[in-house]
């Protein structure tokens, strides 16, 4: 395996599975993956509307007391959990799967908001996933509009104070949504938007939210809690109702302080902990001239030559986890249960701390326990992988990346076991 | 305290990567038990068991020589050639009552020097590796126990490891006390030097290691086996006299302990892993109680250590060593074996203790006479070993 594919696996992919074959032609071999529609289909999964139902179904339940603990949402959660990370462990295309974690993380919801366990799987599906190499509009709005982003970031009750359900129930908004959506998703903490700005957004945003009571619940927008008038966005007028709301985002969208900001974290998550300025200088400019390409930015960012430095960036749990189980190309009897894992390694599955998600820089994920906490579960995962040759596994999974005193501390290891957690504990496994 | 505040954060990461331990045990078809305990690592048989009235020794093992019986921290005595090392005092003592016997200048029919090849084949019982283990292939011979609801098997490997040794067909149980996830402290300590030159991971990894109570000199190889934990293997070894000593608990039983790959300061680094196989097996007899006089341990390491000593105070990967079998049911106090002696000329490939006696003899005669296994069975658990008979008298009359 060349360097560069040996690479790519890991920069760009979930490291190598088995012994899959290497990528002959990394960059055609990426270019593919965002060239090619998406393989993974997950046909036994509901939609948000009949998560909701769910949802709705479980609430009643806990309502009227009915003695059989609800575990409806729960059960939903472990099937979503279950088949999006077999995807991951599974996929041929990991590199759209790396993106698909990307912009889940960059639009973050959490589990910690208990409303969102019901829609959380279904979010990545359907507002995520369709668009990591479509528009960035497009999966703005998706985000903006799904039932996920809608309960997580409590736009679900942002009423108008001058809207007619405001003035009849005293209700008002709340900017929650409006501000992460200025701050987080769009134009960047220094994009340069006001509190004015976020206060006239989150007038916009008014009635921007669900029904849970229809047939189809999902998004709704409320004309009657929205805020009356016209509101002034980064010195832009944006007439009411929802069509204003829209204009906004497609502003939002394009803005040049977003492409920055996207090309940012781009550049962060795939290149470098401290990117480049050009580097991020020019994914920027690619976004701009693409209108907010996600597929070209995405090309972008491999077009990077420091994108091709290896090494530079840490695993986070999740990856480590994901590729641990594909270079020990664990059957599914033998995968770990992911939940209690990545709860202990510090990542629990869709569940950051913050609506900001996870953080994507080596120093974010190297506190001395949970490095020790990932040896002792790389210890344990070892045990599992019964007749693989340790050495041979870590020269296929990594090929020239492997150094030579971590093969050479493989080959003194006095077990199979000591030895595949000499090489899944190597600084070479855990960054990428 | 350190060792107390370790086994509690041990316990605690034990509980999140391998969740809820659990034991399933089986009415069995035997009352014999069976014990296999896995030296993984390659134990020096020559340190373990010194050929003190060999002369020859003292040329090869210069610094690693330890005194002979009778003088401080001598060697304790095996009948007047072999001394057993002081940090087996148990089974010394086993020894002496008749209940332990050990088996010199051993080896299986592989050949490899490598440690996973060679454990594979251990555990295989044969000169490749097998798609089963040996002592499953046991479970398989032995009578069925009676059907009862939710019964898995007679077999139980103790550890958070299935290994290939009880591979198989036959359904065998794993249990695993909570705690006993994590690596041992010299892992710990070739994993911080591994990533010493990362700017993030190599400082983090040694604060990690000093904030869970390790000394800082675990950082260095020297002091790793000074650290290596002391109770991990007896207190897994009570579990498995407990599980075995329940009327309608398992028979058989399959245990590892690693440690024993001194390739360097092998005086200091055998200590801890010798003293912690002694107390096992003496928690074995402990837990076991009056099932002790039908019980059978065997010892077994994939292949031994050079003859001569390194440039580093340790040993390098070779082929004949020792077995040890220890139990009630043992016809011990014997040194089994013949004696290849450690002259130039008769060394394996001028570097290896000659084996001399084929560790499947050991096996199968104990399989035979401890079990109760016909030839035929003995012939599917050992494949290819016609050529190797059982050895005789190594159990108990009656």
């Amino acid at each position: 395996m060349e360097i560069d594919a040996a690479h790519a696996l890991v920069r760009f992919g979930l490291g190598r599975k088995g012994a899959e074959p290497a990528p002959a032609d990394p960059r055609a071999w990426l270019r593919q993956q965002i060239e090619a529609p998406d393989p993974i289909r997950f046909p036994a999964l509901p939609d948000s509307a009949a998560c909701l139902t769910t949802l709705r179904e479980e609430r009643a339940m806990r309502r009227e007391n009915l003695p059989a603990a609800p575990t409806r949402v729960r059960d939903l959660l472990r099937a979503e959990t279950a088949a999006q990370m077999q995807a991951a462990m599974a996929t041929e295309a990991p590199f759209r799967e790396r993106l698909v974690w990307f912009w889940g993380n960059h639009f973050a919801v959490s589990l910690r908001h208990g409303g969102v366990a019901a829609v959380a799987g279904a979010y990545l599906r359907e507002a995520i996933r369709p668009h990591v190499t479509g528009r960035f509009g497009d999966m703005l709005l998706a985000v903006m509009r799904h039932p996920a982003m809608l309960i997580y970031l409590d736009n679900v009750g942002s009423v108008g104070p001058d809207s007619p359900a405001g003035l009849r129930t005293g209700r008002g908004m709340n900017e929650n949504l409006a501000r992460e959506c200025l701050e987080l998703h769009t134009l960047g903490a220094d994009g340069g938007f006001t509190q004015a700005d976020v206060t006239s957004f989150a007038r916009i945003l008014t009635g921007w939210s669900i029904d849970l009571q229809g047939p189809e619940p999902g998004f709704l927008f409320r004309a009657g809690a929205h805020e009356p008038g016209a509101q002034t966005l980064l010195g832009r007028r944006f007439e009411d109702g929802e069509a204003g709301g829209r204009a906004a985002l497609a502003l939002l969208a394009t803005h040049p302080a977003t492409y920055r900001h996207l090309a940012g974290k781009l550049a962060t998550h795939f290149i470098a902990d401290a990117p480049p300025a050009d580097a991020v200088e020019r994914i920027a400019s690619r976004l701009a001239e693409t209108g907010g390409d996600l597929g070209a930015a995405a090309l972008a960012v491999m077009a990077e030559p420091a994108a091709w430095q290896p090494l530079t960036k840490l695993r986070t749990p999740l990856d480590f986890v994901v590729a641990c189980a594909r270079a020990l190309d664990l059957g599914e009897d033998t995968m770990p249960d992911i939940h209690a894992v990545l709860g202990g390694l510090g990542e629990p599955l869709w569940m950051p701390p913050l609506p900001n998600g996870w953080p994507d820089r080596a120093t974010d994920w190297a506190a001395p326990e949970l490095l020790m906490r990932r040896i002792d579960w790389a210890h344990a995962v070892s045990g599992r992988a019964a007749g693989t040759d340790p050495v041979r596994l870590a020269a296929t999974t990594l090929g020239p990346l492997l150094r030579p005193e971590t093969r050479a501390a493989m080959e003194r290891a006095g077990s199979r076991r000591d030895a595949l957690t000499l090489f899944l504990g190597s600084p070479e496994f855990q960054r990428r | 305290m350190i060792l107390n505040r370790r086994t509690a954060l041990l316990g605690l990461t034990a509980a999140v990567s391998l969740g809820p331990a659990s034991l399933a045990v089986a009415p069995a078809g035997t009352d014999r038990r069976l014990v296999v305990i896995l030296l993984r690592g390659a134990l020096d048989g020559l340190a373990a068991v010194q050929p003190y009235g060999d002369p020859a020794i003292a040329r090869w093992r210069g610094p690693l020589l330890l005194p002979e019986p009778g003088q401080a921290e001598g060697l304790l005595d095996l009948g007047g050639r072999f001394g057993l090392h002081p940090a087996l005092g148990g089974l010394h003592g086993l020894y002496r009552n008749g209940e332990a016997l050990i088996l010199h200048a051993t080896a299986g029919p592989w050949r490899s020097r490598s440690h996973f090849e060679a454990q594979d084949d251990l555990e295989s019982g044969a000169a490749q590796r097998l798609d089963s283990g040996w002592l499953n292939r046991t479970v398989l011979a032995l009578p069925s126990p009676p059907a009862r609801g939710g019964a898995v098997g007679q077999a139980v490997a103790v550890g958070t490891a299935m290994p290939l040794l009880l591979e198989g067909p036959a359904r065998v149980a794993n249990w695993a006390p909570s705690r006993f996830g994590a690596p041992a402290p010299d892992l710990y300590a070739r994993l911080a030097a591994l990533n010493r030159a990362d700017p993030v991971l190599g400082p983090a990894i040694a604060e990690g290691l000093r904030s869970r109570g390790f000394a800082e000199r675990v950082m260095d190889e020297e002091g790793a086996a000074s650290m290596r934990e002391r109770n991990t293997f007896p207190a897994l070894a009570a579990a498995a006299a407990e599980l075995l000593a329940a009327p309608d608990g398992p028979r058989i039983a399959a245990l590892e302990i690693g440690g024993w790959d001194t390739h360097a300061d092998q005086n200091a680094r055998l200590v801890q892993p010798l003293r912690q196989l002694d107390a096992g097996i003496v928690a074995l007899k402990a837990g076991l109680g009056p099932a002790w006089a039908g019980t059978a341990v065997l010892a077994l390491t994939e292949f031994g250590r050079t003859v001569r000593a390194n440039g580093t105070k340790g040993t390098d990967h070779g082929t004949g060593t020792v077995a040890f079998a220890a139990g009630g049911a043992i016809a011990g106090g014997r040194v089994l074996g013949d004696w290849p002696g450690l002259s130039e000329p008769a060394l394996f490939e001028e570097r290896d203790l000659q084996p001399t006696t084929d560790l499947r003899a050991l096996i199968k005669g104990m399989l035979a006479a401890h079990l109760g296994l016909a030839e035929t069975a003995l012939a599917q658990i050992l494949p290819d070993s016609a050529g190797v008979g059982p050895m005789l008298g190594l159990v108990r009359a009656g």
